[in-house]
């Protein structure tokens, strides 16, 4: 295990990323915020109430589950049990900021952007996050506000530790077993 | 995780766990039948036929919207209009159509058991929209389900089933549901329709409507089957409306608010009179409601096991 992101730094990249979206977006009149079920949300609550700490402002913020958008539905992977969506607010014609924690394979992404298109037409979609997993990528999908970028091997886990859920802020490498070959 | 059971053939095989799970994927999907587009992709590869060889208005209509709802692609079958009347067997009709690569099968039967039957001989998933006298589990789930938005936890919660308990599946799956769930459970009728050792699940039984309405926190009133009933269990609808028919002027003389169910459909008047269905007791139409958001749970979760095998 090994720590890429240490809870000092953590802190300045969070700022740093919320000061990006004060920059962009102002005082949110047009813009909401979007955080993806279930880690994303642990960000985007950083996100937001940094703003609000900074700008005395209250940011729009919803939730979104993206487990009955995903692709591997039905291919013999573990049955994905779903969490709350909740955006009580219109997209119609907003910006919106989607927020997750790790920027991996852009599978997650293609299904929030679907699931997105069900509340509404949004004007601009923009991508956050906190780890971008360079070269990795499935799909053609790029973040707009990058936390920090890394090069890992596939059979690496990058994990993000929040210091409400767990002990503290940080953002390790860990070297997982090598993958068991498919079965059958 | 994911459910303990390939079919959902009754609720009699399901564990409280499995129920747990039901109840809180169907609350996602109460947010989705909320939503301005209501539905969603997951089932978008899965065809489901609806096999229906008894006439449904709710139930069908339930299933087809929470099929449609996931994106799956669906085919109605009903009996009458078919190749049955020309003596084809359920397991050829069933096998045709699964040849035709359909991946899962709803169904309702006249026969008790007839689900359980068709599992043995197929591969599909199989859920079961009511067999006969014994199990009409979605009813049962989306009964609890309903009584679980209204008062939240199930111990110790009293309810009472009030009615046609020998002909009704609703009952005996509503009895299963509840008792794993925590629930005290009383049935209530005409001795004539009651099963003679019901008490062996569990539930107590009285034969005055009155003592059970007093005692209950939820009253569930059942339709009296007329058309299974093939010989005279009570004298006439006049007199069973009269001494069990639940209505306002009975509700208003207890000394406590209940709630009031019915599976539909009613016969107003007969075991429900009208002014208590559409009273402020009732959450008759939250049960509709709710019954799409448990059917879909149960598909989804289904459905998933299908590529676990």
């Amino acid at each position: 295990m090994k720590t890429i992101l240490d809870q000092h730094k953590f802190r300045v990249v969070i700022e740093r990323l919320a000061h990006q979206l004060i920059e962009n977006h102002g005082g949110f009149e047009n813009a909401v915020i979007i955080g993806i079920q279930p880690r994303g949300v642990f960000l985007a609550d950083r996100i937001v109430s940094t703003i609000e700490k900074f700008q005395k402002i209250s940011v729009p913020y919803g939730k979104l589950d993206i487990t009955f958008y995903r692709d591997d539905f039905n291919t013999g992977k573990e049955l994905h049990i779903p969490n709350a969506t909740s955006i009580p607010f219109s997209i119609e014609d907003k910006k919106v900021i989607l927020i997750d924690d790790v920027l991996f394979t852009g599978r997650t992404i293609r299904s929030a952007l679907d699931a997105l298109t069900d509340f509404g037409r949004p004007q601009k979609v923009e991508l956050m996050t906190l780890i971008d997993r360079r070269y990795s990528r499935q799909l053609p999908i790029q973040a707009d506000y990058v936390g920090m970028t890394i090069d890992a091997m596939i059979t690496q886990k990058v994990k993000v530790f929040w210091k409400n859920e767990e002990q503290e802020d940080q953002v390790v490498l860990l070297n997982s077993e090598p993958k068991p070959t498919q079965k059958k | 995780m994911s459910l303990s059971s390939k079919h959902l053939l009754g609720i009699k095989d399901l564990t409280a766990k499995d129920i747990e799970l039901i109840f809180s994927t169907a609350d996602h999907f109460k947010e989705v039948l909320r939503r301005p587009i209501k539905k969603v992709p997951s089932l978008r590869d899965i065809t489901i036929v609806n096999l229906f060889y008894e006439n449904s208005t709710r139930t069908r209509i339930s299933f087809e919207l929470a099929e449609k709802r996931l994106g799956a692609d669906t085919i109605n079958f009903t009996a009458s209009g078919s190749s049955v009347s020309k003596g084809e067997t359920l397991i050829d009709t069933v096998n045709n159509i699964l040849s035709m690569k359909v991946d899962m099968v709803v169904m309702r039967h006249s026969a008790s058991g007839a689900p359980h039957f068709l599992s043995n001989h197929i591969d599909a998933a199989i859920i079961n929209a009511g067999d006969g006298t014994n199990e009409h589990p979605t009813q049962g789930l989306l009964d609890a389900y309903s009584i679980r938005e209204k008062h939240k936890t199930f111990k110790g919660r009293k309810v009472a089933i009030l009615g046609d308990i020998m002909h009704s599946r609703v009952a005996l799956s509503n009895i299963y549901c509840l008792k794993k769930l925590g629930a005290e459970v009383t049935v209530a009728g005409p001795p004539t329709l009651i099963p003679q050792y019901i008490d062996a699940l569990g539930v107590n039984v009285t034969y005055d409507i009155r003592e059970a309405l007093q005692w209950c926190d939820v009253a569930n009133v059942l339709r009296i089957q007329l058309e299974r009933q093939n010989m005279p269990l009570f004298s006439s609808l006049r007199e069973y409306s009269l001494y069990y028919g639940v209505n306002k002027a009975l509700l208003d003389s207890l000394d406590k608010e209940i709630t009031i169910m019915h599976p539909g459909p009613i016969n107003r008047g007969v075991e429900l009179s009208s002014d208590a269905a559409d009273s402020h007791h009732s959450i008759i139409l939250n049960q509709v409601e709710n019954g799409v958001a448990i059917r879909m749970a149960v598909l989804y979760l289904l459905a998933g096991k299908k590529g676990l095998e």
